[in-house]
């Protein structure tokens, strides 16, 4: 079988080393069993062991590998390398502080979800046995607790990159909706007063590029829709 | 190199399910205490744990602990602890509704309770029939899982060090535990961090094999650390290969796929574990489904055209069912193998998972070793829960949603310890010893100077290729002894690693050549003891111990009921005895019998 070989134009910066980024144009020959881009990623560094990226779990769970893969955010355990157009241009996820390569500060993005209290409230005494919720308030959880914070949406979001110290972001958001939607959760004028100025919610205007982009086929843009919502059910 | 000193009460290496419930403890508890982690806690490998976690909470089907601590028994092939069996089946309960509590989004039944599903080895009554068991979030509870305790853990305002590697375990002249090394990924800085406590909580080694479900991230560390620090490995021969891993891909697939009704079916269409297992059937224990379908695969009832794997039949379900219940398995089907399970079953292999053995440790999350007579001496200082110990509840095979318990049940148990511990006056910050960072500091400077060395990724390679061929599914003499002399070569390989790159900040390679490291102690460990364990028992199957009257299924009681322990310090191995008695009185222990299903 003949070699499949690929080529990259890949975003390099090693702040020890390079005066200033440059993209590198390099290519790989994969095996037969590179299949995803993270494949040839790791096939990558056999011959160039300097490139830098994050992965771990190789299967979309993790969150770690998200990056800029021909102009689009997403992860590159789930992408089919076959699947892109040649060279392939990965540069790090927009918007956020570049440390080396394809590797992005995440500083800002954990801040926003940290600051939306990301976890269950509830005042009454810990009962002996589990908190009773039916199927259908549990249903109302599902495509919100499955985010696994890769950071794609936020840093393909205008608002977010303009700011991402003021605006929460859609990921953020998404977290904030999955505590508003508990039936467990007993925060709710809390969590909606935490979010009420002209940035941290309001500064979504429904692009909708978190959906587009968002590995896990989750939507944000939706759970904003609903939080805002809620705060107007409460101001009337 | 300068290396900087912090002190804390406690430092937890590893933000996994177990390290994040033990910093619960110590969080709670006002202890002042860093978590290390590789990656940020929610990339950690307990994300991607799918099926459930075990407790006999009794939502569906009527249960008790005492046919959970029967079947644990049982799975580990009486290789288990009986005192730790039983700890960690009567606690089930308490740390699943805590985490319930926490907010993790269980699925749940009509009346509002934890969804349970069966789930193989899991029995009701002693073996009889399948018991509804395993407390599961559709089929991302490890997902479900990480993030309730990360949450909470933010709530309790644990103090992280994100992207740290730990690098070696310091110890002074009398062996206590002072700390660790570790380097800081971002800026390539060691840093020592000088504690009263130290738990290691940084998971399996699943990396060893070429064919294995595990993240790359699980490389091992804390058992590295360990063994270079004099600590022995236990039971290092037993690992779990998960029968249903993406055929060519290694990407898991749930048991919980078997447990919501799925089938096992050959090239004929046949539903084989009939033949193997008659009464669980598809939902026999994990170590017996892997060799029956090893078996159809070498004796010519593959499937494919080079009839290398079986198929995972859930065409016959309700396609609502596995949208609702397996809707994770279904995008993973979709993406590795390009089936849509709705449509077509899913190509699958046995695939290296889960490791048994670990580092020696008590039902109390105490590190345990040899000393002065006595097997079980606490190593002052140390701790270690979850996969990267071994307490030891899983014995030589472990039951699906039992290793989501354990690192519930011992992480917050090693939690506990140390803050009682704390609390009681017994832990003290000794002093540091001189040369407390050298050791870290040589390995750093040997590969920093390395000229004419190997590469990172061929030695890893090498080790990977000779595990999976010399270690696997079923193993015989020859192929073991044959193994442990390739993998003392791959390890001398391993010492003379060089890598290109020398940037101080983010450099993986540097990384994953520390990381073979650990992983190249891993392998020595794993193939010495199970070329020395001379029957078969659970997972570790030989082919010169097969099934006689004398020894049912060629397990050898009167010889090989008893750990075994490895020290890396001259390939050295020592044994200690299993304990077979429950911790209370008034629990029966559970009688040495023959394991069929």
């Amino acid at each position: 079988m003949s070699k499949r070989s690929v080529s990259f134009k890949i975003y390099r910066y090693d702040p020890d080393r390079d005066e200033k980024p440059y993209m590198q144009d390099i290519t790989v020959d994969l095996e037969p069993s590179d299949k995803k881009l993270l494949d040839a990623l790791v096939r990558l560094r056999g011959k160039d062991d300097s490139m830098s990226f994050r992965r771990s779990c190789r299967e979309g769970v993790c969150g770690s590998d998200a990056m800029n893969i021909n102009g689009k955010n997403g992860l590159a355990c789930l992408t089919d390398v076959d699947s892109l157009a040649q060279p392939i241009t990965l540069r790090p996820l927009p918007g956020l502080p570049v440390i080396r390569d394809l590797i992005v500060d995440m500083t800002q993005f954990f801040k926003q979800y940290h600051s939306i209290k990301p976890y269950l409230v509830n005042n009454e005494p810990t009962p002996e046995r589990e908190r009773l919720q039916s199927p259908e308030e549990r249903e109302e959880l599902n495509g919100l607790y499955e985010c696994i914070l890769c950071a794609c949406c936020s840093t393909a979001c205008p608002s977010f990159w303009w700011n991402p110290d003021k605006f929460v972001g859609p990921a953020g958001l998404l977290a904030a909706y999955r505590f508003l939607a508990d039936t467990r959760d007993q925060d709710t004028n809390a969590r909606l007063d935490n979010l009420e100025d002209p940035y941290r919610l309001f500064r979504c205007h429904s692009i909708m590029n978190c959906v587009d982009v968002c590995p896990k086929n989750l939507n944000p843009t939706k759970a904003i829709g609903k939080i805002k919502d809620m705060m107007v059910r409460r101001a009337v | 190199m300068n290396v900087a000193k912090r002190t804390f009460d406690a430092v937890i290496v590893g933000a996994g399910g177990a390290g994040l419930r033990a910093a619960l403890q110590l969080s709670e508890a006002g202890m002042k205490t860093a978590v290390l982690s590789k990656v940020f806690p929610t990339r950690s490998h307990t994300v991607a744990a799918q099926g459930g976690v075990a407790a006999s909470l009794g939502n569906s089907t009527e249960d008790n602990w005492h046919w959970h601590m029967y079947d644990t028994v049982k799975g580990s092939d009486w290789l288990g602890d009986q005192d730790a069996i039983e700890f960690m089946c009567k606690k089930a309960n308490e740390v699943v509704i805590e985490l319930e509590h926490y907010g993790m989004p269980f699925d749940r039944t009509d009346n509002g309770k934890i969804y349970q599903r069966p789930f193989g080895g899991h029995s009701m009554n002693y073996g009889q029939a399948p018991v509804m068991r395993s407390c599961a979030a559709a089929d991302r509870t490890g997902h479900a899982m990480l993030h309730a305790l990360y949450q909470r853990n933010v709530r309790a305002n644990t103090q992280f060090f994100v992207e740290w590697m730990a690098l070696d375990l310091i110890r002074n002249e009398n062996g206590d535990v002072l700390g660790v090394t570790a380097m800081e990924l971002e800026t390539g800085e060691v840093t020592i961090f000088h504690t009263k406590a130290t738990i290691f909580a940084t998971g399996g080694a699943g990396r060893i094999y070429h064919s294995s479900t595990n993240a790359f991230i699980n490389t091992g560390d804390g058992l590295g650390m360990a063994a270079r620090a004099g600590v022995p490995l236990e039971d290092m021969e037993f690992w779990q290969f998960h029968p249903t891993g993406v055929a060519g891909a290694g990407v898991l697939i749930t048991e919980g796929v078997r447990g919501e009704g799925g089938i096992l079916r050959n090239a004929s269409g046949e539903r084989f574990m009939e033949r193997y297992a008659p009464n669980l059937k598809d939902l026999a224990s994990r170590d017996i489904v892997s060799r029956a379908m090893t078996t159809e695969i070498n004796e010519g009832r593959g499937c494919g055209p080079d009839k290398d794997h079986v198929l995972l039949d859930i065409t016959h379900l309700a396609p609502e069912n596995i949208m609702k219940r397996l809707p994770g398995i279904r995008e993973i089907s979709i993406q590795f193998a390009g089936v849509d399970p709705i449509k077509a079953p899913i190509p699958v292999v046995p695939t290296c998972h889960y490791q048994m053995g670990g580092i020696p440790t008590n039902y109390k999350g105490q590190v345990v070793v040899p000393k002065d007579g006595n097997p079980n001496t606490p190593i002052v200082g140390f701790y270690a829960a979850g996969e990267c110990a071994c307490a030891s509840v899983h014995g030589a095979n472990r039951l699906g949603t039992n290793s989501l318990l354990d690192l519930l049940v011992f992480g917050k148990s090693a939690g506990e310890t140390v803050v009682e511990d704390f609390q009681s006056g017994n832990l003290s910050l000794k002093p540091l010893p001189a040369d407390a960072a050298d050791a870290s500091l040589a390995r750093l400077a040997r590969l920093e100077n390395q000229t004419g060395g190997e590469s990172v990724f061929d030695v890893g390679l090498e080790m990977r290729r000779t595990m999976q061929k010399h270690a696997g599914v079923f193993r015989f003499d020859d192929l073991l002894k044959e193994g442990v002399s390739k993998m003392a070569e791959v390890a001398e390989r391993a010492k003379r690693t060089e890598i290109a790159d020398k940037s101080k900040v983010w450099n993986i390679a540097r990384m994953e050549a520390l990381e073979l490291d650990n992983l190249i102690e891993v392998a020595r460990a794993t193939i010495v003891s199970a070329e020395a364990r001379k029957e078969s028992r659970g997972a570790h199957v030989r082919d010169d111990a097969p099934d006689t009257a004398e020894n049912p299924n060629g397990r050898d009681d009167e010889n090989w009921l008893k750990h075994t322990l490895w020290y890396s310090e001259g390939n050295r191995l020592d044994y200690k005895p299993v304990n077979l008695k429950p911790m209370s009185d008034d629990v029966k222990a559970i009688a040495l019998a023959k394991r069929t299903y």
